[in-house]
């Protein structure tokens, strides 16, 4: 597929209200490729973009998982297959004593998850985007909320997007360079 | 559904975030303690004070590097003393950091959001300055790596049943947990420093570490999944912690640490300690750096509420241990019970009992708890009461067991008090270096409490 010429056009808000309400209306507008930016996390938000990830509370299960088996192996093989000590005769497999370690592995390890899943499921870090491009786009992280409609929706057209974006009322528009 | 009642009493009570703020001033404001040019005078005399004290650390450390641990008081029969006193002191401090962050998250407790983010780097500080002394105490501190369980020449392993190595992987999960929790919870904020930075050096440095966050809705999404399901692992392992360094004690079978109340006793001695702690470094913090606005009367009303509550969870502790010395009747709890009471060490029994269960029932009147000098004075005395206790527990204990022919009497010497305030001066040195280059408040959760930040849509 051929590069479109621009990454996308982005719309500046004031209040997250209007971002939210943006989002929406661009959604029945038919528009499916777009991302909305915001200093702070909006419930509504991500919902209006119909954007919905259950990938990472499994991951972080699986991570968990993993992590206490892997704990009470380790301790198992050590201390009843590698390196028995008889001690008057108790068992070797004595797993109460086994259970605090076990447990710090599994928060370890679904701890490990949770973060690096997130980080990877975010594509982070990423030394470049597009976005940035905008100098306007600094004030996503202060006061600012931006909706940006890609140039890869099969319905965007730059003329016709931008049309639509200015009767949602932004305070600006952006061509977002590549 | 509140009640009219609750919910005027609630209206009554005073803000969590001073009126007026916007996403703006409330950005600005906290960003510029780290981006202001120049570095204020207060911040240079306290970072020296504090940079000399750790230095007497490093001094004490280097003597006992070179010397052993014969330089300190210990010996039989108190082989543990001021070592393991100020590792559980330091680590009950740093359990605060975590239950405010955590589980008052889980709680829904919005006042937390202005207190988490120096609260978790308290945390982190504090679980540094408690490593060292298991470390130091090892005798050879350089093998210290073999308390890990890795495979080695000499064809032996660590023994699982111990205490002592429950504590390693809990004192080092622990840490880890902290700062990757300290860490993403930093990520949104450094963007925002990156953005905002004058020079270029801050852009870049800030610019790496925020990892090219742009604040877009889906990383949100997964970014709050994400911090949700870290602090729920992080409260049960906040306990877990606490739970196993009790262990330490009560696995003995030693008159006085061995009781099964000790647990829940750490626990809740560990959160009383650490939020004393908050307090002692939020009232100066909040007062030079402007945040009153941020860090209101709410927020040092409810830390001294957590206070009273975990104070009367410890006073039942002891309580306990006194009925239970003599429900039990075993004799060497008794006379255990008897020698606090009336031995040498009494006057730092009667003391640990004014600072941690007399004093702070000053906290029940509503005067005190919004008189900010007498908070102060009162978050010191309950740090000195939590550090005593541990003296009790440890010191007492064992400096007379079962047999009087194996009595002794312990006192630290001069190395170990420089290693007490040394780790003080370690601690407070790092907190100067964060509250100058990292932002000490959460500005991204902060803006969520601005009036503006709630989405008003019409009913569709």
């Amino acid at each position: 597929m051929r590069r479109p010429p621009i990454y996308g056009l982005l719309a500046e808000f004031d209040t997250p209200t209007q971002l939210v309400t943006a989002v929406r209306k661009a959604r029945a507008e038919g528009y499916r490729v777009m991302d909305a930016y915001s200093p702070f996390p909006i419930e509504e938000l991500h919902e209006a973009l119909h954007f919905h990830d259950r990938r990472l509370p499994l991951i972080v299960l699986i991570g968990g998982i993993f992590g206490g088996v892997a704990g009470y192996l380790l301790e198992y093989w050590t201390s009843v297959i590698d390196y028995p000590i008889n001690v008057g005769g108790r068992p070797l497999h004595s797993w109460p004593a086994f259970i605090p370690v076990t447990f710090e592995t599994t928060v370890l390890f679904a701890a490990f998850s949770a973060v690096l899943g997130m980080l990877a499921l975010n594509g982070l870090p990423m030394p470049y985007h597009p976005v940035f491009n905008v100098p306007r786009f600094a004030l996503a992280t202060r006061d600012q909320f931006f909706l940006c409609i890609e140039a890869i929706d099969p319905q965007f057209d730059r003329d016709i997007t931008r049309r639509f974006l200015q009767r949602l009322d932004p305070l600006s528009i952006s061509d977002v360079e590549h | 559904m509140t009640s009219p009642i609750l919910k005027a009493r609630e209206d009554r009570r005073p803000p969590i975030i001073a009126p007026g703020h916007t996403f703006e001033t409330v950005t600005d404001r906290i960003s510029r303690v780290v981006l202001r040019k120049g570095t204020p005078r207060g911040w240079i005399v306290g970072f020296a004070l504090s940079f000399s004290l750790m230095m007497v650390l490093f001094y004490a450390t280097g003597v006992l590097l070179l010397r052993g641990i014969g330089i300190w008081g210990i010996d039989i029969p108190v082989a543990w003393g001021f070592d393991i006193v100020n590792f559980v002191w330091w680590i009950g401090i740093g359990h605060a950091g975590t239950l405010i962050s955590a589980i008052l998250l889980l709680l829904r407790q919005e006042w937390r959001t202005s207190i988490n983010r120096f609260a978790e780097a308290m945390t982190l500080f504090a679980v540094a300055c408690a490593g060292l002394y298991p470390v130091l105490h090892l005798g050879r501190p350089w093998l210290a790596y073999w308390l890990f369980p890795y495979p080695n020449t000499m064809g032996i392993w660590p023994n699982f049943r111990s205490p002592l190595i429950w504590d390693v992987f809990a004192v080092s999960t622990y840490l880890t947990v902290s700062l990757m929790f300290w860490f993403v919870g930093l990520i949104p904020d450094l963007a925002t420093l990156r953005d905002r930075s004058p020079s270029r050096i801050g852009r870049a440095v800030y610019g790496m570490l925020a990892m090219g966050w742009r604040g877009s809705a889906k990383h949100w999404h997964r970014y709050e999944t994400a911090y949700l399901l870290l602090a729920g692992l992080a409260t049960p392992l906040v306990v877990s912690v606490h739970t196993i360094v009790s262990f330490d004690f009560a696995v003995s079978a030693l008159p006085g640490c061995h009781a099964t109340i000790f647990p829940p006793y750490f626990v809740a001695g560990a959160i009383y300690s650490g939020f004393a702690m908050v307090m002692t470094l939020a009232i100066p913090i909040r007062r030079f750096y402007d945040l009153e606005d941020f860090i209101t009367m709410r927020h040092l009303d409810n830390m001294a509420r957590v206070m009273l509550a975990t104070g009367l969870i410890v006073a039942y502790g002891y309580g306990m241990e006194t009925f239970m010395a003599w429900y039990g009747g075993n004799r060497y709890e008794e006379f255990l019970i008897l020698n606090r009471f009336t031995g040498p060490y009494r006057f730092q029994y009667w003391l640990l009992i004014t600072c941690n269960v007399i004093l702070p029932q000053l906290l029940w009147f509503k005067r005190l708890r919004t008189n900010i000098p007498a908070l102060f004075v009162m978050s010191l005395i309950v740090n000195l009461g939590m550090w005593l206790e541990r003296y009790i527990i440890v010191v007492v204990s064992l400096h007379r067991d079962f047999l009087p022919s194996s009595w002794g009497i312990y006192a630290g010497s001069i190395y170990d008090w420089s290693m007490l305030f040394g780790s003080m001066g370690l601690f407070l040195t790092l907190l100067f270096l964060f509250v100058r280059f990292l932002p000490m408040i959460s500005i991204f959760e902060m803006r969520t409490l601005v009036p503006e930040a709630e989405v008003k849509e019409e009913p569709v």
